[in-house]
């Protein structure tokens, strides 16, 4: 099959490569680009493990044909990190309140709470169960994982406020 | 020296030992996506296998044209049975002693079975090749139901097998009969039922689940042509197993076999089993002498690898008007499908469902388990649960809510009345069993306690009077559970897995500088192995469980161990790296009298060192004699500070919990809502709280969806009805409740720590907890029994059934 070619922005440096135009987005993340963050648990976008950020938005990345990623700015979970490599405020706040186990979901995981955080810097509990719903984590029964966003928003808030 | 000022608390603090809630050190990589999956592991050449799968659930399989296949670009070469035949691999043993089919021999047993194994560039080519293999189909009579599969005129389902009379656990009375499991006193127990002022008859179904790890399962083989060396990574719950039995039935030398489980996305037992897609990515590897990769879609782990459960229990329970039990009785219909591949230790074909008297004081009891084939897949894998365990506390859980219906009772004081005493452990049960400790007197007292249990039924009296009088629509469900669970199988003498004992073990070795190594035959799937048994070993040797690396699963390091399911890792395990740090300690004690010149006896341990008795001011800290041990010529000594230790366990060990849940139910909508959860755990001593509360609070989730809606169902023609996670239920952080957890701590006497382990309790207590909640609702409307899962729908009928819809 002819190949197509991608050209994208992958955790701020600018990427390309040859994929056939059915290529789904997570393949093309994982098998091209060997960023393995984002992992693959259902292929029919309930579960939420290949969450990446496109454009501003979550989006699973095993629903969407690499063709439709082609210019769009992508973040993985790799993306997250602190510029000197330290761990970010929601990989720390997942750690620091056992927010995951076998970290399986947690780079999708993670990489959904920057956005919702993004779309709602001041969530409820309720606000988090319902804006992480789309993510589903088999091992933590959740309530670290909310315990963790939660934290990480008054955390980012209280930066923001000394900022200001 | 900085430590001569600590206090020993401080000492003994810095050391993030046992009972500190130490972070993980797991989650610096994964936070950041850099675990290591075996879908992440990329080789030079490596091709990508996938199956050609079975659409019948009970077909002849009259021919295979893999000609159009093998011209699909990309594609490589497609194994049949016929290709594997000549090496004897068509077929694979069973963990049950049964045996399977690796592609379909024939026919086809099941939808979703193997039927040929397709190798190409890339998992793209593969698949255009999957759907280019032609397949001729005979379709044959379809049976599902277990006991229809017991019928004399019943479709033969192993033809394989006809005329075999005698299968790996005694005789076979029919050609879909796999085995009788008996346990416990007939004849004792029909005479206590016949006599008895009260028998309670019931029959409780626990349908079939999986165990829906987020990552499926799957490998890489590589086959090293020059070295003639075999690597297989792999989803393994069990690695060292997996390389002994691929010696064994490929022939190829164990030591020339390297078996790696990388990290695991969760196993909740689905990666003990072997898989058709191992053996053909290994023979696929030795065919094109390049590494090939096989990974599970979600479709084909829910429809072929491991189910969960099936289990039809018939039950009886005999007791006096005043509520003691005096026996119980129990037979069950085992749904195994199309080969028995259950994950039970050899001689226990049922697992441990002899463990089904629960906490209670039961004078007499017997089992039967009748195994049976049906055209669905096979396995019945432990479910985070120690084999059948979650079977056994659920059939006993529900047998005390209808024999308390029965008796028109309070279902808490009839557990009350019947609990064992904690004077009479070590228990002896009737089927079996010698549990090690418990008090599960003080358990319930705290749990009743801590949710009120007196005012929440005050509120369900009156709750039911404004239903009565239509002022409300929704009641309210109090679920009770008191479980005993069996784990850490277990000792050698009657625990085998195909005649591998299981036994653990742990190997430690010491630097100079005083930081150390620990290697495991264990393997963690998300427990954090490497945070927890790093504190073990902290506490034991007085060793920053911060400068110990922990190692799992690769067999050219770690030292032979069964592996990790069966909550077995800190039972035994645990007790293993306990044991290998004594033998440091012992070692270090030697080396530090030596430094001290005082005689060995004449030092003691003292969080991280040795000091001399009445002199604490003259020590050696654990730093001082590592470095010593390697640097210093110590007559009679070796040099070196290491240790390995192989644990046979004397007994199994049983944790157990009270668990309460509140629940609102909505009788017109057959909408639920969790209320309150509250999960008191007795895991023996505790390791690290942290992570005890979040194996509870996942465990209780797993428990929550198998209770409320999760199920592998079939329609009468075998076909899978629940084989995507849209119709597979995984529950949302929207629909899962919040937990209260709580403990009380009785140490297991017969482990060198006192822990128990504690990662399926929540599993095994949480389903009847949940499941008695709903039926606990409409208890006052006269409900007695009805199966999970207890979804929208079936709660609605409930309902409707009790006339409750006008």
């Amino acid at each position: 099959m002819s190949k197509m070619h991608v050209k994208l922005t992958l955790n701020g440096q600018e990427v390309e490569g040859l994929a056939e135009p059915r290529m789904l987005l997570i393949h093309f993340l994982r098998e091209n680009l060997k960023v393995t963050g984002p992992h693959i648990g259902c292929e029919t976008s309930h579960c939420g493990a290949c969450t990446v950020d496109m454009d501003g938005k979550s989006v699973k990345s095993c629903t969407v044909f690499v063709g439709q990623a082609n210019g769009a700015e992508i973040t993985t979970v790799e993306g997250l990190v602190n510029e000197d490599g330290s761990l970010g405020v929601l990989q720390e706040m997942f750690r620091e309140h056992h927010g995951l186990q076998c970290g399986f979901c947690t780079p999708g995981m993670i990489t959904r709470a920057h956005r919702l955080l993004q779309e709602n810097p001041n969530p409820t509990e309720e606000d988090v169960r319902f804006g992480m719903a789309g993510n589903l984590c088999r091992c933590t029964g959740y309530q670290n994982i909310v315990k963790a966003v939660l934290a990480s928003a008054a955390q980012l808030n209280a930066v923001k406020e000394a900022a200001e | 020296m900085k430590d001569e000022v600590q206090t020993p608390e401080d000492r003994s603090a810095s050391l993030k030992g046992m009972g500190c809630s130490r972070k993980r050190v797991e989650d610096v990589r994964f936070t950041q996506g850099k675990g290591n999956y075996v879908d992440d592991i990329k080789l030079d050449g490596m091709l990508t296998g996938d199956f050609v799968r079975s659409p019948y659930a009970h077909a002849r399989v009259t021919a295979i044209n893999t000609e159009v296949a093998l011209k699909v670009p990309g594609v490589l070469a497609v194994l049949t049975a016929k290709d594997l035949e000549p090496l004897g691999l068509h077929w694979m043993p069973t963990l049950a002693g049964d045996k399977q089919m690796v592609l379909a021999d024939g026919k086809v047993l099941f939808q979703g079975q193997e039927v040929a194994f397709v190798v190409a560039t890339d998992r793209y080519a593969a698949a255009d090749g999957v759907a280019a293999v032609e397949v001729d189909y005979e379709e044959l009579p379809v049976v599902t139901d277990p006991f229809k599969a017991m019928d004399a005129d019943a479709p033969v389902l192993r033809e394989d097998l006809e005329g075999q009379t005698e299968g790996a656990h005694g005789p076979r009375r029919h050609h879909n009969h796999i085995f009788t499991w008996e346990m416990g006193d007939k004849d004792a127990t029909e005479q206590v039922l016949g006599e008895a002022d009260v028998v309670a008859e019931e029959m409780v179904y626990y349908h079939r689940t999986h165990p829906m790890p987020l990552e499926t399962c799957g490998c890489v083989a590589s086959m090293d042509k020059v070295t003639g060396k075999l690597t297989v990574w792999g989803t393994f719950q069990a690695p060292h197993a997996v390389r002994t039995v691929a010696s064994l039935i490929s022939g190829i030398a164990e030591h020339n076999i390297r078996v790696i489980s990388p990290d695991i996305g969760g196993g909740f037992g689905n990666k003990v089993g072997v898989y058709p897609g191992y053996i053909c990515s290994i023979v696929a590897s030795i065919v094109t002498g390049k590494p090939v990769k096989w990974v599970e879609s979600r479709m084909d782990n829910l429809m072929s690898t491991a189910f969960a459960r099936d289990y039809w229990m018939k039950g009886k329970i005999a007791a006096t008007r005043e509520g003691k039990i005096t026996g119980l009785w129990c037979h069950t219909t085992a749904d195994h499908g199309g080969f028995d591949a259950c994950a039970d230790p050899t001689k226990f074909p049922a697992g441990f469902m002899n463990i089904c008297t629960g906490s209670y004081d039961i004078p007499v009891a017997y089992l039967a388990v009748d195994g049976v084939y049906t055209n669905k897949a096979p396995g019945g894998v432990a479910y985070r649960c120690s084999f059948r365990v979650t079977e056994a506390a659920y059939f006993i859980e529900r047998m005390i809510e209808v024999l308390a219906i029965r008796l028109g009772m309070d279902a808490a004081e009839l557990r009350r009345i019947n609990f064992i005493k904690e004077d009479q452990f070590p228990y002896q049960s009737a089927l079996g069993w010698e549990y090690d400790s418990g008090n599960y007197h003080a358990a319930w007292d705290k749990a009743l306690k801590a949710v009120g249990y007196d005012e929440l039924r005050k509120e369900q009296a009156q709750r039911i009077e404004d239903f009565k009088a239509g002022k409300t629509r929704k009641l309210l469900g109090i679920g009770l559970t008191h479980f005993t669970e069996i784990v850490g199988a277990g000792p050698v003498k009657n625990c085998d897995i195909l005649g591998l004992g299981m036994f653990d073990s742990c190997e430690i070795r010491i630097h100079p500088t005083g930081s150390a190594i620990a290697r495991l035959g264990t393997i963690s799937q998300g427990q954090g192995h490497a945070t927890t048994f790093a504190q073990i070993i902290a506490s034991e040797i007085g060793i920053p469980a911060d400068d110990i690396t922990l190692e799992e699963g690769d067999t050219d390091t770690a030292p032979y161990g069964l592996g990790t399911y069966g909550s077995r890792s800190t039972p035994v395990a645990g007790a293993a790296t306990a044991m290998a740090a004594r033998k440091i300690r012992a070692k270090a004690q030697m080396i530090a009298a030596y430094l001290l010149e005082v005689h060995d006896d004449d030092v003691e341990f003292d969080v991280d060192r040795f000091v001399v008795k009445g002199a604490p001011e003259r020590f050696k800290t654990m730093k001082e004699i590592a470095f010593a041990s390697y640097n210093q010529a110590i007559p009679g000594v070796e040099p070196g500070l290491e240790a390995v230790s192989y644990y046979d366990p004397p007994n199994m060990t049983y944790p157990f919990g009270a668990y309460i849940c509140a629940m609102e139910i909505d009788v017109d909508t057959g909408e639920h809502q969790v209320r309150s959860f509250y999960a008191l755990d007795d895991c023996g001593t505790r390791i690290n709280p942290m992570i005890i509360e979040g194996q509870v609070h996942g465990g209780a989730t797993e428990g929550y969806a198998i209770a409320m809606g999760q199920e592998i169902a079939y329609d009468d023609m075998g076909n899978h009805k629940t084989a995507t996670l849209m119709d597979f239920f995984v529950p949302t952080s929207w629909e899962t409740p919040h937990y209260t957890t709580d403990h009380t701590v009785t140490p297991s006497p017969h482990h060198p720590i006192g822990a128990k382990g504690v990662g399926e309790s929540p599993n095994v207590g949480s389903v009847p907890c949940f499941s008695n909640a709903v039926h606990d609702a409409f208890r006052p409307f006269g409900l007695v029994q009805s199966h999970m899962p207890h979804d929208q729908w079936r709660i609605w009928k409930i309902a409707d059934d009790l006339g409750m819809h006008g």
